[in-house]
């Protein structure tokens, strides 16, 4: 990958320059600040070095004007530095509307990553360049954390929620893929490799090798398995909502209130049904807590993601 | 450091009875009211502490020196590394400098003849005690392996260690410094002699009052989440394992609404110790006083509202993320506020080239470093890459090793003369102050670089590109241990053996300075009366 070495990470994503040049502007800052005490002090103990032991020097009690500059001069930096860290921060956590879709399930010691395509991977991700690609993930244990260096991207994965992360990665190669929260017994080898494969490659790879379901069609079998297509009938006519074209959408809640149905509701929806039911609907939802794998959830997540309006209606 | 023949005559004249000699035995130290004894009981229980968290640190950069895990297996090296941090935070940097100078000098600065409450004084020494056995039976019985940071629910569920033992000796440590600061509040409050008003308070008073309201206000809170912890872990309570209904982040919260203003308990004292030593050093005043004086206090109310910032990846509100990111922005205004007055202290001044000289310099250069690399963290869209990289661990030891033990040993050996009535040689002073600021530098500078190229914190094993810098950062610490153990050497040779100190060996200012050395036990013949400001070396001129 590197030089035996290295004293600088690989820049293999489109945040890694913008995020370099924060380092290096805040560097900048940092070493001339740095010089210019470490100047004085030396300066002042070479120049007014005590020249006999009853030496006093004149008594300065102090300067209002100084200390209003050099309150004021830091506070403004801090401010600029602030502003252009955070407007960095607004552009790193928020994806593309058209960004590929992957999912993370983290457990004590191993990444679990899978492709909307059902393609699995353990503790390896393989990725197209230059595509946005969003990553929903979870825990099934722990607290782990997501950390690609060379792409500068970390989230914390928390198990009871989802949290995402986005990246476009910009050059071909290998990169690893760490757990940076302490996980237990095996936290630093719960690390993996992230491959950037140029487009066709990357297709090659998806379609190679043993064929595997794709999530939604996973899914699917896992909506028909636990039954859920007996309350949630395609054309609206079942107990529970129509499922179809839900996704993205923001429903009434019954006892008001909206709710965005995003990856986080559906989750909810499964382990905690009546917290947030729709209006119009009774709380007559089982809960499906400890039956579905994280991973089940998230494949049942994509299908009905995958889910349009309907052209369906003679699903019966 | 020339001693002139009026001093030694000074001492000569001293009442022979002082704190030390008042009373012999074990019985006179255990049950002793005297804050001056109660700081000496402190300064040998936490110098053992720290050799002990010492130890603990040879052994990780010991593992680290390879990228296999070949010196230790993974539990053990996440049991060391746990232990490092729970008895350096909870054990050694807490209590250092304010149960151990503060304990001392606080009382005489003021001066008044002890601390407000002086058995809750002695009280507190021995819950810290306690705390320590616990602390103790729990790395004896096998350990924990949490990391200081007890995070949940790895702590309150899946950790097969201690976790309960280690949890209860953190939360009786906590009392302890409750304690101490309820005593050092109500003494700055009430015990001024006269004279002495708020703004004629050495710098370091100031400093342990803000470090004291810190400990106040924040301790009760991670004595609750302990508690919470313990329930969770014992009884099965849902508070923060999301399989039982709680919710992981929430102890996060709870966690550091302490934890981070409990860093500037690490460092606030520091840059009172320094403050009184940039002033003996440049024989001068301490310039803007005011300024120094309440950038203190800033700091720490500051201190109480960036929790946050240690928590930018896990899934905290973006908005709120703002404002705890925007805030540690502003804490940076008081440190630098104080590094320029430091600075302008010296500025004509009379800078003397002996060992208090070269501790104030180098925590100037370290406290700088670990001040300015706060900046890196505090920034939202660079700390994503940063967090849990070593180069967070490489910051906060700037601070908490560069700033508060730097303070420590300086402030060690300025009053070393007042505690002891003994001399220390000082070319000895002059190289431990040499060594430490090297073997600091090479330690924990390439764990920036480290932590930019990506290296997690806590991990056992690291891949091979990583194991030059590791090595760099190993030797350094070798380097930094004999820093450490060479005053431990020539200081306790001074106890037997050093020359007498006279009262004021420095020429400084302050009422430290007034009484003998040691002083006695009651600090002072006569209540002093303070007709003039702090560190009043000749005429003041006003700018």
């Amino acid at each position: 990958m590197q030089t035996d070495f290295p004293l600088f990470p690989d820049q293999a994503s489109s945040f890694a320059l913008q995020v370099d040049a924060l380092y290096f502007g805040i560097l900048a800052l940092c070493v001339f600040f740095a010089l210019l005490v470490v100047i004085l002090v030396v300066i002042f103990a070479i120049k007014y070095q005590r020249k006999s032991d009853d030496e006093v020097p004149r008594q300065i009690a102090g300067h209002l004007g100084l200390e209003i500059f050099w309150t004021a001069i830091p506070a403004v930096l801090a401010l600029g530095v602030f502003v252009w860290a955070t407007v960095l921060y607004f552009h790193l956590i928020t994806p593309p509307p058209n960004a590929m879709e992957m999912y993370v399930v983290g457990k004590q010691w191993m990444w679990k990553l899978q492709h909307p395509e059902g393609k699995k991977e353990i503790n390896e991700l393989h990725v197209p360049l230059g595509e946005s690609v969003r990553l929903t993930m979870t825990s099934e244990d722990v607290l782990h954390s997501f950390y690609i260096p060379a792409f500068r991207v970390k989230k914390d994965v928390v198990p009871g929620r989802y949290t995402d992360l986005w990246f476009k990665a910009t050059q071909v190669g290998s990169y690893h893929l760490f757990c940076a929260e302490f996980c237990g017994t095996e936290h630093s080898r719960m690390i993996g490799t992230v491959h950037v494969l140029e487009p066709q490659d990357y297709e090659a790879w998806l379609t190679g090798g043993t064929a595997n379901e794709p999530m939604e069609v996973a899914g699917e079998r896992l909506f028909e398995q636990y039954a859920c297509h007996t309350c949630h009938k395609m054309d609206g006519t079942g107990r529970g909502p129509s499922l179809a074209g839900l996704f993205g959408k923001t429903v009434a809640l019954e006892g008001g209130g909206t709710a965005l149905v995003d990856e986080a509701y559906i989750r909810e929806s499964l382990l905690n049904p009546s917290a947030k039911v729709m209006a119009g609907y009774k709380p007559i939802m089982p809960t499906f807590k400890g039956q579905i794998s994280e991973e089940g959830i998230i494949q049942l997540i994509a299908y009905i993601k995958s889910l349009k309006v309907p052209e369906l209606t003679n699903m019966e | 450091m020339a001693i002139t023949e009026q001093d030694v005559q000074a001492s000569e004249d001293a009442p022979s009875v002082n704190y030390l000699n008042n009373g012999y035995g074990l019985k006179s130290w255990l049950l002793t009211k005297d804050h001056k004894r109660i700081a000496v009981l402190y300064i040998i229980s936490i110098s053992i502490f720290f050799a002990l968290g010492g130890l603990f640190a040879s052994l990780v950069r010991f593992e680290l020196m390879t990228p296999e895990g070949d010196l230790m297996s993974s539990d053990t090296y996440n049991k060391v590394f746990s232990m490092h941090g729970i008895i350096m935070v909870f054990f050694f940097l807490v209590p250092s400098i304010p149960a151990t100078i503060g304990n001392f000098l606080v009382p005489i600065m003021v001066g008044a003849k002890d601390l407000a409450f002086p058995r809750i004084n002695l009280l507190s020494w021995y819950v810290y005690v306690v705390a320590g056995i616990l602390g103790t039976i729990a790395v004896v019985g096998g350990g924990v392996d949490t990391g200081w940071t007890f995070y949940t629910p790895y702590s309150s569920t899946y950790s097969n260690s201690n976790v309960i033992l280690a949890a209860m000796a953190a939360f009786m440590a906590g009392f302890s410094s409750i304690l101490t600061g309820l005593n050092f509040v109500v003494t700055i409050h009430t015990m001024r002699a006269p004279g002495m008003t708020w703004f004629r308070l050495p710098l370091f008073v100031w400093s342990h009052y803000a470090t004291s309201l810190i400990m106040l206000l924040g301790t009760p809170v991670i004595a609750i989440t302990l508690v919470l912890l313990m329930l969770e872990r014992g009884f099965g309570f849902g508070f923060f394992d999301p399989n039982l209904g709680g919710d992981p982040v929430l102890f996060q919260h709870l966690f550091w609404f302490y934890s981070h203003p409990a860093v500037y308990i690490m460092i606030l004292p520091s840059m009172g110790v320094m403050s009184e030593m940039v002033a003996s050093v440049a024989r001068k005043r301490v310039f803007g006083y005011e300024f120094v004086a309440f950038s203190s206090v800033a700091i720490a109310i500051l201190g109480f509202l960036v929790w946050g910032h240690h928590m930018f990846v896990s899934s905290q509100s973006t908005y709120a993320g703002m404002v705890f990111s925007i805030i540690t922005f502003l804490v940076a205004v008081p440190s630098a506020i104080k590094t320029f007055n430091w600075t302008a202290t010296l500025y004509k001044g009379s800078i003397v080239y002996d060992t208090s000289m070269f501790y104030v310099y180098g925590y100037l250069g370290l406290f700088l470093v670990g001040g300015l690399t706060g900046l890196f963290l505090s920034s939202m869209g660079l700390d994503i890459h940063l967090h849990d990289t070593y180069f967070v661990v490489a910051h906060f030891h700037y601070i908490m090793v560069g700033g508060q033990v730097m303070g420590y040993l300086g402030g060690m050996h300025f009053w070393w003369p007042k505690i002891t009535g003994k001399m220390f040689p000082d070319i000895w002073g002059r190289v431990s102050a040499l060594l430490v600021f090297l073997g600091f530098n090479l330690t924990f500078f390439p764990q920036f670089i480290l932590g930019y190229m990506g290296m997690p914190r806590r991990y056992h094993v690291y891949p091979d590109e990583f194991q030059v810098l590791n090595v760099a950062s190993s030797l350094g610490a070798s380097i930094l241990a004999l820093g450490y153990l060479v005053p431990g050497a020539y200081l306790t040779w001074s106890i037997f053996k050093g020359p007498k100190a006279p009262d004021n060996p420095w020429g400084a200012k302050g009422l430290e300075w007034e009484t003998t050395s040691p002083p006695p036990t009651f600090n002072f013949e006569e209540t002093p009366v303070v007709t003039e400001e702090a560190y009043q070396y000749g005429p003041i001129e006003e700018h």
